[in-house]
């Protein structure tokens, strides 16, 4: 009896398993998958979001009034605006809005719900509200300046007169989504303009509606039904996986049709064997080294340029980083309005130690640099290291969290920091403003860019970045971005080394999906599959 | 004063001292819950406030106005002394508040309830594998002692001490998901069943079998199926080995002599006197081995991208999400002390002295 029990037990268990056997997965025609990383997503909300791949979110199921074209940055094209204008001083902006959009919910779209979203994250006064700031709408004077004027009209007024360019860029970002005043107020409690059920709700017009937020696991979307394009995939479903390996088997499986994090090795592998096509998108973020000028050391112009001279730029970018990077020095990436894309700097070490000697350090020194550890971070530095101490410039690795090493790099703590900037739009601003503007290099000063953490005070490259802010003429524009990045070029306490370049990893047959240089502006609207 | 009277009375006091005994022992047990929870809630609490990490920053990023960055502190009560802070969390967790994360958005409850029953479900899965299979792996290296079973426990037990977990998962991944398609790959289920059965437990095997779902139950079986064996190698390697040891000491004591020299059958002396010998040591180290796979394996987690205890915990430690990281170590906390409980109950059945 219990010799044909054992029997039908070992029978079952071998049914089971090998009904698992044959476990190949395919999406369905209709379906997106993608591997990414959705541990940034604190909330869902475009009025309080900041960080990437939230951002690429909010661009999928909200509209905004203009969306800047990938092809030529310097056009946009209008999502809910059907026309617009400048005013002849160049402070109004008006838009015109197309007539018959709806919401999701089936609510119509109006000025009103345009006006209301724009107010609206000006006064949350959350990190996204830091964007819209940029044009001067902040808390105080968002409700006068931001209006609807009928139905179809909206203007919006500056406090100051910006390159149309910039306003556009900025209004063409996601803290600028229009979302459904009716449905967010019907939520609203006290004075949050319905925050709180907006950070785990959605209420736009976009092309895709959320289905599911399920934190640190999943993003599913669905095709809205009612959209004013046609779109090929009814689902798009965003997947957290950390592990690169592990995306790696995944799409070599077919249970994802893209993969955003792979490493730069299995890159290669898979598309040399076809399993794979990667796609190449320079991104608008940059690595670089910011020297604390609090340390007397590091505030001498000889110890910056010395460390310029001593980087090995294409070795690290070589070995270590390879396709994920590309060398890159100047403070403008590449893509952007006025980026040069010169690349001066190289490895020498004679130079350098000559720079050195002209400071009085010809023995070298001791320094600590705050590294965040993860992948490549930890290994740049090692690099770094390695590199600096060729001129005796002892560097002590201080890795921790990332939100620890940003911790003592906003409290001006750090000696060296290498770290990314990423611009939130594609202006030349965004990168100057933390680069190179600084109007008060205080410890008390509330703006704390990148400039004022390495207490780099800079009046006549402020006043020349709010000069640029200010051309409206493109090319003179265009000319005054050159000469800053030149200047920093020669002399700043930033050795900025590398773009970031984003492979996209798609599974042959799968198409459109399109990733521009920053995550807000990557759309899922184009993507097919055969 | 008649005898049966007497001994009326002796039987009543006595009953009185066993009611008093009993609930002097149960005060005393809840006493030392209130402290063990305190002292957890506590220690997590202020360790949790002196690591440098800024949570305003993982909120705001870290280009926020000065004016947002300081309503954001305000409105976290960072402003206030840690003490008064610590008051005010202990308040709401004794009003059942735990609070709100500041990375998912949601009450700390409502993601407790979803991530724990991830973690349970494949702990509770890799415990019976390993039960099933390093127990009597480790009674076979016994009784053959030194002989090859006893040789394949021992590698096994090595392998299960040295083998990094994050290396066996990949190669797990690589073999039988990438090669032979046995298993499904990360997560706990494939995009298009995903929602398709109700949540009642928590448990996809469960909730798919109540609801009847089969192809959801065989897509999540096939997905957990793969996490759950590699967990449960770790189990059988120290199932098995301290089976192992716990039984040869049995196996050498005079009583099993004396049962063998009486003519016993050999698998009656094993299983029946040396193994019944060996259980309440056996539980306890089960019940050790099963509440250390509930606190989530973090690297099988991540591996795996199995959204459990493990992974939520840890997120939330690297982002200072304090009121998460509260609640999870409350819930671990509770889950130790519960398997405590429950290991001593079944103490009191497998070892009649203890009664």
């Amino acid at each position: 009896m219990k010799k044909a029990l054992a029997a039908v037990m070992l029978a079952s268990a071998l049914t089971a398993f090998t009904g698992l056997s044959g476990v190949q997965a395919a999406t369905p025609k209709d379906m997106f998958v993608m591997a990414t990383l959705l541990d940034e997503f604190t909330s869902l909300d475009p009025g309080e979001i900041y960080e990437l791949v939230p951002e690429e979110y909010v661009a999928n199921t909200y509209d905004r009034l203009v969306r800047v074209d990938l092809k030529d940055p310097s056009k946009f094209n209008g999502d809910v605006a059907e026309s617009w204008s400048a005013s002849q001083d160049g402070l109004t902006f008006t838009f015109k809005i197309r007539p018959g959009l709806k919401f999701h919910s089936g609510n119509p779209l109006t000025a009103d719900d345009v006006a209301w979203s724009i107010q609206r994250t000006a006064l949350l006064d959350k990190g996204a509200a830091a964007v819209l700031a940029g044009i001067g709408l902040t808390k105080a004077n968002a409700l006068q300046n931001v209006k609807k004027i009928d139905d179809t009209t909206v203007s919006i007024t500056t406090d100051q007169r910006y390159a149309p360019t910039f306003v556009l860029n900025v209004l063409g970002s996601w803290p600028a989504s229009v979302v459904d005043r009716k449905l967010v107020e019907s939520h609203a409690k006290g004075n949050d303009y319905g925050n709180e059920w907006l950070k785990t709700n959605e209420a736009g017009s976009g092309a895709y509606k959320l289905v599911k937020w399920t934190a640190n696991d999943s993003i599913v979307l669905q095709r809205f039904e009612g959209y004013r394009i046609p779109l090929a995939m009814k689902r798009i479903v965003l997947r957290h996986v950390t592990e690169a390996a592990s995306q790696r088997l995944m799409i070599q499986n077919g249970d994802i049709d893209v993969a955003r994090d792979l490493s730069p090795d299995d890159l290669d592998t898979l598309s040399k064997s076809g399993v794979i096509k990667a796609t190449a998108v320079p991104q608008a973020t940059l690595m670089y080294l910011g020297l604390n000028n609090k340390n007397p050391n590091l505030a001498k112009p000889e110890v910056w340029e010395a460390m310029k001279w001593l980087i090995d730029y294409q070795g690290i970018q070589k070995n270590v980083i390879r396709t994920t990077y590309k060398v890159h020095e100047t403070f403008l990436p590449e893509g952007f309005l006025g980026a040069l894309n010169e690349n001066p700097y190289h490895q020498d070490v004679a130079k350098a130690k000559a720079l050195l000697a002209k400071a009085g350090l010809a023995n070298g020194f001791t320094v600590k640099m705050d590294v965040r550890n993860d992948y490549p971070y930890s290994e740049i530095a090692q690099a770094v290291q390695a590199n600096l101490a060729l001129a005796n410039i002892k560097v002590q690795l201080m890795p921790s969290d990332n939100k620890q090493t940003l911790g003592r790099y906003r409290a001006r703590a750090h000696d060296i920091y290498i770290g990314e900037w990423s611009a939130d739009y594609i202006d030349p601003h965004s990168n100057a403003q933390g680069f190179v503007w600084n109007p008060d290099n205080s410890d008390a000063s509330s703006y704390k860019m990148l400039a004022w953490r390495n207490a780099w005070d800079i009046a006549q490259l402020t006043k020349e970045t709010n000069a640029a802010l200010a051309e409206s003429d493109t090319k003179k524009r265009a000319h005054l971005y050159e000469k800053m990045q030149r200047e920093v070029l020669a002399k700043s306490p930033f050795v900025i080394m590398f773009q970031k370049v984003s492979q996209v990893a798609a599974r042959p047959g799968v198409t459109g999906l399109e990733v521009g240089p920053i995550n807000d502006l990557v759309s899922y609207r184009n993507i097919r599959k055969q | 004063m008649s005898t049966v009277t007497f001994i009326e009375r002796v039987r009543a006091m006595s009953a009185h001292r066993g009611g008093v005994r009993i609930a002097l022992a149960l005060a005393h047990w809840i006493a030392m819950l209130v402290i063990t929870f305190t002292g957890l809630l506590a220690i997590t609490f202020f360790i949790g406030r002196k690591i440098p990490i800024d949570p305003v920053l993982a909120i705001l990023g870290d280009r926020a106005s000065a004016g947002a960055y300081a309503a954001a502190r305000l409105r976290l009560g960072l402003d206030k002394p840690l003490i008064d802070q610590f008051v005010i969390y202990a308040r709401d967790v004794l009003h059942g508040n735990l609070g709100v994360s500041l990375l998912t958005a949601n009450p700390v409850i409502d993601d407790i309830k979803r991530v724990f029953p991830a973690t349970l479900e494949l702990a509770t899965l890799s415990t019976f594998i390993g039960i099933a299979i390093g127990v009597p792996l480790g009674v076979a290296a016994a009784v053959k002692h030194n002989r090859i079973v006893d040789h394949i426990a021992r590698v096994i037990g090595l392998a299960g001490s040295s083998v990094p977990v994050f290396w066996l998962a990949l190669m797990g991944l690589l073999l039988f998901y990438a090669r032979l398609h046995w298993v499904s790959g990360p997560g706990r289920i494939d995009p298009v069943y995903d929602g398709m059965v109700d949540t009642r437990t928590g448990s996809l095997l469960i909730d798919s079998l109540v609801a009847g779902e089969w192809d959801v139950f065989r897509n999540a079986f096939s997905h957990i199926a793969l996490p759950a064996s590699v967990l449960a190698f770790y189990s059988i390697a120290y199932l098995s080995r301290m089976t192992r040891s716990f039984m040869l000491e049995q196996l050498s004591q005079e009583y099993v002599t004396t049962a063998r020299a009486k003519g016993l059958p050999e698998r009656r002396v094993i299983w029946r006197h040396a193994f019944g010998n060996i259980a309440v040591p056996l539980l306890t180290v089960i019940a050790l081995a099963y509440s250390y796979l509930l606190e989530g394996s973090v690297l099988t987690e991540i591996v795996f991208a199995w959204p459990g205890i493990g992974s939520y915990l840890t997120g939330a430690l690297l982002n200072a999400d304090m009121n998460a990281v509260l609640g999870s170590t409350l819930v671990i906390g509770a889950t130790f002390i519960a398997l405590n409980l429950l290991t001593d109950a079944l103490y009191r059945v497998f070892d009649p002295r203890t009664r």
